[in-house]
């Protein structure tokens, strides 16, 4: 060991860097696999949720020339009250018989009626609600279809066939001769933008819960950021290190971890039980929210606040500043980025949660579109998991490009995120 | 390890201990006794058995020492001998340090520096400091200049605070590198540059004293010898203490020289005493390049 000569030490060395660099390529194929694993399971997630969803986004609508004829409807002239007694399904099945003339027996009748969604008759009001000089006109209106006519023509692609389930040889006829004639389309489906829930897949939506989401968010955002920054300013520029501030700390990290059904039952106890406010609401569901993202805001913010170099600090103080001066002027500006970040990543969080909300009642099923905080509504993750849970085949494509709009919503956050980083973070 | 010869470090180690030893042995007494001219008449600030607690240790063992009206004082000594530490009591920086116990008697013009009543903000007002490594703030050169001036509430309108601005940087010696670009951020300027711009933010306030803690041990020559230069002419109008490293500067710059070791002040005397014919064995051993 002692009496080596300098050739001897180099080829020590040599075979020494051989073993070296194995250990380094080992290491970098294995980073590699991880990230190749990690884009394949992104991959195979998204192409699985794009390939069943993307089909939602089309929806077979029929085009019927209807006849606003005032025997049928009952009404002589258009206001609030006629409208909502009016008989438009009346109207609809005229113009369905007008269109299969050949169409006689009851039961056959009733079969064609089922050809348009049992929403049409709304369509209709809409139409005339908006365009009152059409009553006793005619004109030609494209009728969202039955969920089954719609899965049927979305599954013809697939197979000759197409799948029936409820839908008869005749139904089927009458379908192929709609689409010969281009009477019958996939047309882009609306209604999935601007309808809140339905027991109709055809006439269901996400408006509701999207716009629930936003609610339910933009209260965690206001109650969570100020309190979070807040505290951790404090704890990061004003608190003595004591024991009670580790104590505060220790629980802090601890809060993080608490499963989020807890905080659930948390929110149904003193919230809704104590203070008695609504249930299903927006308000309760961001209360409970901002109690869970909290510390991952408290955490990041005093992870960003340690990050101003203490120089900075100095230099502010030595000039004379007071201690909020010192933060507001200059650690404050410097944090933010690191800040907005983390509150981005818990919003991020806190839009996809869905335990905790079923607790408080945001699983009920709300038809109408939320006008505030205090409306009952649900939100897009739970409304994904109330369309899983349904029956209807059309609710499979439906739950799928929720899931496509929720993801979206993600991504474009996250992006935010990185937007406003870069825009923030000082040049110098 | 006995067949190896001793390299620099070593050798500078086992002077140490010699002398440390030298010390219980012979002088501990001399030692806590400040040999030289501590005290001046015109005395700007006024320290008395100062003694620096960090938690349970002490970190400066009652020093007393004065500052007089315009005069430049260098403070030298083997790092952690409590130079910063010292340094720091003066405008009390040392407050926002955790456990950090300050004892004794600090004036500036009179007025006590510590105590209850003390505000620390016009304190900081009256005794500047420039640190050791350049710290503008992450703004504008003009922003940096008129930050004191602002929150003192000294200035507010445009064109008081423009003359601000060019009579500080002036001063700084930094006007006419950075007039055209005043809106670019200060940190943007080259180490050198961004030191004298931490100066014209220090006495864009006006203040008295100015407190420097190695302000060039992180600059290179040429910007050391512009610092310099510009510290003989802040002397006309400031108070200044500096702490450095380097026994070339404090010859160049200051007026009297103190030397600490271990948290005592050893001797206080006029620079070119010190550095010619220092009264103290400690003194001499670091000048003479024994440890440090
Ligand atoms: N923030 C602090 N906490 C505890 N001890 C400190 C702190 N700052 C300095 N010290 C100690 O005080 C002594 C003097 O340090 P300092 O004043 O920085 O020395 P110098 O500036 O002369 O190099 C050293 O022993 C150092 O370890
Ligand atoms: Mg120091």
């Amino acid at each position: 060991m002692t009496n080596l000569t300098q050739t001897q030490v180099r080829e020590r060395i040599e075979k020494n860097l051989a073993s070296r660099h194995r250990t380094e390529k080992l290491f970098r194929g294995l980073g590699i696999a991880s990230i190749a694993f990690g884009v394949l399971a992104v991959v195979i997630l998204f192409s699985d949720i794009i390939g069943k969803g993307s089909g939602a986004f089309m929806q077979a609508s029929i085009q019927l020339e209807v006849h606003y004829d005032t025997e049928v409807l009952g009404i002589d002239q258009v206001d609030d009250e006629s409208l909502t007694w009016a008989n438009f399904s009346g109207v609809i099945r005229q113009a369905l018989r007008e269109r299969f003339p050949s169409v006689t027996g009851r039961s056959d009748k009733r079969e064609l009626y089922t050809l348009v969604s049992s929403g049409a008759p709304f369509t209709l009001r809409d139409r005339l609600a908006e365009n009152p000089e059409l009553l006793g006109k005619s004109e030609v209106v494209w009728f969202a279809a039955d969920d089954d006519v719609d899965t049927f023509i979305k599954s013809l692609k697939d197979s000759k066939e197409g799948f029936r389930g409820r839908t008869s040889d005749q139904k089927a006829g009458w379908i192929e001769q709609l689409l010969e004639t281009g009477e019958l389309k996939k047309r882009f489906n609306t209604i999935f933008f601007t309808n809140g829930d339905s027991r109709e897949p055809e006439q269901a939506g996400i408006r509701a819960a999207l716009m629930g989401s936003l609610f339910t968010l933009l209260v965690t955002l206001a109650l969570s950021f100020p309190i979070g920054v807040a505290a951790a300013i404090y704890l990061e520029e004003y608190a003595p290190k004591n024991r009670w501030t580790d104590l505060i700390e220790v629980n802090i990290n601890n809060l993080a971890a608490v499963p989020s059904i807890v905080f659930g039952l948390l929110g149904l106890a003193i919230f809704i039980n104590f203070f008695e406010l609504p249930r299903s609401a927006p308000l309760v569901g961001g209360l409970v929210l901002t109690l869970m993202t909290l510390p991952t805001i408290i955490i990041s913010s005093r992870a960003a606040l340690k990050a101003v170099p203490p120089s900075i600090r100095e230099a502010a103080m030595g000039m004379g500043a007071s201690r909020m001066q010192v933060v507001f002027h200059h650690v404050l500006p410097l944090a933010m980025p690191g800040m907005l970040t983390g509150a981005i990543i818990g919003m991020a969080q806190a839009l996809g949660e869905t335990a905790p909300l079923l607790m408080i009642g945001m699983v009920a099923f709300i038809v109408d579109v939320p006008g505030g905080v205090t409306d009952p509504a649900t939100v897009l993750p739970v409304q994904i998991f109330l369309w899983a849970d349904s029956p209807e085949r059309a609710f499979v494509e439906r739950t799928s490009a929720a899931i496509m709009v929720l993801l979206s919503v993600l991504i474009l956050m996250n992006a935010s995120a990185v937007m406003l980083r870069k825009k923030l973070e000082r040049r110098w | 390890m006995s067949t190896m010869t001793l390299d620099a470090a070593e050798r500078t180690e086992s002077a140490r201990s010699e002398l440390t030893g030298k010390k219980v042995a012979v002088s501990q007494a001399e030692v806590r006794k400040t040999v030289g001219q501590p005290f001046s008449d015109t005395a700007k600030l006024r320290m008395r058995d100062v003694n620096v607690f960090y938690g349970e240790s002490q970190a400066i063992h009652n020093v007393s020492l004065d500052i007089g009206r315009n005069e430049v004082v260098a403070m030298i000594g083997p790092s952690g001998c409590g130079k910063s530490t010292f340094l720091r009591c003066l405008n009390r920086m040392n407050d926002t340090i955790e456990g950090c116990r300050v004892e004794g008697e600090l004036s500036l013009d009179g007025e006590p520096i510590y105590g209850a009543k003390v505000d620390v903000v016009p304190l900081r007002a009256r005794v500047g400091m420039v640190f050791q490594k350049p710290n503008p703030f992450p703004k504008t050169i003009y922003e940096n200049v008129v930050y004191g001036p602002k929150i003192h509430g000294i200035a507010s309108r445009r064109a008081d605070l423009d003359e601000i601005v060019e009579n500080s940087l002036r001063r700084a010696g930094l006007w006419n590198e950075v007039k055209d670009r005043l809106d670019k951020p200060g940190t943007g300027l080259s180490g050198g540059q961004q030191q004298r711009l931490c100066i014209a933010r220090a006495i864009a306030v006006s203040p008295e004293v100015i407190l420097m803690d190695e302000p060039c041990s992180a600059l290179d020559p040429i910007a050391t010898a512009r610092i310099e230069e510009l510290i003989d002419e802040l002397r006309e109008n400031y108070t200044i203490a500096i702490v450095t490293h380097s026994m070339q500067q404090a010859a160049r710059v200051s007026q009297r020289t103190a030397y600490f070791h271990l948290g005592h002040l050893v001797e206080v005397n006029d620079t070119e005493t010190v550095f010619t014919n220092p009264e103290h064995e400690l003194t001499e051993a670091y000048i003479t390049g024994r440890f440090g």
